[in-house]
């Protein structure tokens, strides 16, 4: 049965009135902070003060953003490809599997703020040391969740696929990958959010721009209302990205989404916590 | 038969053992069977659980090789996965992102068939087992029954000359399980295909089959061919008023109760 639009409207407001009214609480305790005097204004600036500054730099916010989610989306994107490839070749061979493994748990360890420097010193201040972060923090969730979901395909599904003679390259393009869909796609919306991360952790160690230098300048200079103003500009950015994985999700998933249930406003709600 | 031609076995299990290695040690599933399905013909397997009844089904498909022993197939040596089958298991085992006509369809598009004789083909077996009006529906959107329907037309969607069937009908509650008896003795006098049935219900075994094995447990040896002397079209309430029919799975009853017993 298929939802009349109205209902699912009314359905999303029904659901997305807590996570609102949360915020909305946070706002007032954070504007109370602030005008009680409890905190000195310098340490914590008010949400109205951080309202006006992102109004006000709004053009200066808007070039640095544009930089950080470019980086973001560009590393997003290779350790997207990259993860399903590396994790396809692991699901079909037990030699790479077992190669692999080690070095990729040892690269998903390895604290990418320290290693973050070295990418500087190779590849100079631009956009490539960030993006390689990036792809270093998204990389690892895809490659998990892929070849679980590669892995989690039925045995009797698989049998009946070779009694239908179709072959490893249909079976894997008709059965294996779309089965491991939803969860590659539970990985790629943890990935998108680190790799915002890495962003900005590549951009702290060596930039002049994006949203980690404007942090890092507005810390520099105890400018805390700008910092906060960044803060908030690259929550906004990971939960527009992952929010758009999860429409993505919806519209080629309908299938697996109409079952998880309400989706974005659930994941807003997440998102914004 | 009246072409004077001798009939080969659609399937023979000719002195068929299957161990399997695990750590410690050595266990036989299936010990020395042997046995022969004519073209045509409907053979239930019945046993106690774990006996290795299923792993007859994957040795005829070819899933699983023998440890000794040969399996022929339509006249043709058993050496790896067969094609020219069609297979049902317990589960139903559909893509939960297709529709039931695009689950039945999936059968046509792995073995590259053309896609309007199989449209057709799928059409006639959505008729047959009373799926219409239900072709586009996903399979959470359908009952245990009807997703059971789907696998049947996947499995014979191909005309495939030996159907192999894995308890179908054992997840399904009593009612639907005899409704789908009734349709799969239909729809095996419509097709003409060679049928072996794996299944725990005695009364199942008798009713659809014109022959039933009864396997001891492990190791699993035939313990006994009971012929089904039943009309060839069946009426499910008539024939299990019968008293052939009452007697035949008495016997089997027995057997069973004494194969499960102490040696």
């Amino acid at each position: 049965m298929k939802p009349v639009p109205g209902d699912r409207w009314r359905g999303v407001a029904e659901r997305s009135w807590r996570p609102a009214a949360l915020l909305a609480a946070c706002l007032v305790i954070w504007h109370l902070i602030t005008v009680t005097g409890l905190v000195e204004a310098y340490l914590v600036p008010s949400p109205g003060k951080t309202f006006d500054l992102l109004v006000d730099k709004w053009s200066y916010l808007w070039g640095h953003t544009w930089v950080t989610t470019y980086e973001t989306i560009l590393g997003f994107v290779i350790a997207g490809v990259l993860g399903v490839l590396m994790a396809v070749a692991m699901v079909y061979s037990r030699t790479i599997e077992s190669t692999a493994y080690p070095i990729l748990l040892f690269a998903q360890v390895i604290p990418k703020i320290a290693v973050a420097p070295l990418f500087v010193v190779w590849l100079g201040f631009g956009f490539e040391p960030k993006v390689i972060v990036a792809v270093l923090m998204a990389f690892f969730p895809v490659v998990i969740s892929t070849v679980t979901g590669l892995k989690s395909v039925d045995t009797e599904m698989l049998e009946l696929a070779a009694t239908m003679g179709g072959g490893p390259v249909k079976t894997f393009v008709k059965i294996r990958f779309p089965a491991a869909l939803p969860h590659l796609f539970a990985g790629l919306k943890v990935a998108v959010t680190l790799a915002v991360t890495g962003a900005v952790v590549g951009e702290f160690v060596g930039s002049n721009e994006g949203l980690g230098y404007v942090i890092l300048q507005a810390n520099g200079n105890m400018d805390t209302p700008m910092l906060f103003a960044g803060l908030i500009v690259i929550s906004v950015v990971g939960i527009l990205l992952f929010l758009l994985l999860d429409l993505a999700e919806q519209l080629m998933l309908p299938w697996h989404s109409s079952r998880r249930g309400a989706a974005v406003t659930t994941l807003l709600a997440k998102g914004g916590t | 038969m009246s072409s004077g031609v001798i009939a080969t076995s659609a399937v023979a299990i000719d002195d068929v053992s299957v161990r399997f290695q695990s750590k410690r040690a050595e266990t036989t599933a299936i010990e020395r069977v042997s046995l022969d399905v004519a073209p045509g013909e409907f053979v239930s397997i019945v046993g106690p659980s774990g006996c290795g009844k299923s792993t007859l089904l994957k040795l005829v498909s070819g899933l699983l090789q023998p440890s000794s022993g040969s399996v022929t197939l339509l006249g043709e040596q058993v050496r790896g996965p067969r094609h020219d089958i069609g297979f049902v298991f317990q589960r139903a085992a559909l893509l939960e992102w297709r529709s039931a006509r695009r689950n039945i369809l999936l059968q046509a598009e792995m073995r590259g068939m053309s896609s309007v004789e199989a449209g057709r083909r799928a059409d006639e077996l959505i008729e047959m087992t009373g799926l219409s009006g239900f072709e586009n529906a996903l399979p959470h959107e359908l009952s245990g029954g009807m997703q059971q329907r789907v696998a049947l037309c996947r499995a014979l969607l191909h005309e495939p000359r030996v159907l192999l069937m894995d308890e179908p009908f054992g997840a399904l509650d009593a009612l639907t399980r005899e409704q789908m008896n009734v349709e799969l003795h239909r729809v095996w006098r419509e097709t003409g295909t060679t049928v072996l049935l794996v299944t725990h219900s005695i009364a199942e075994s008798v009713y659809l089959a014109n022959r039933v094995i009864v396997l001891t447990r492990r190791p699993a040896v035939v313990k006994e061919v009971i012929d089904v002397d039943l009309p060839s079209e069946r009426d499910y309430s008539a024939t299990m008023a019968r008293p052939e029919f009452a007697a035949v799975t008495a016997h089997i009853r027995e057997l069973l109760g004494a194969a499960t017993g102490h040696d």
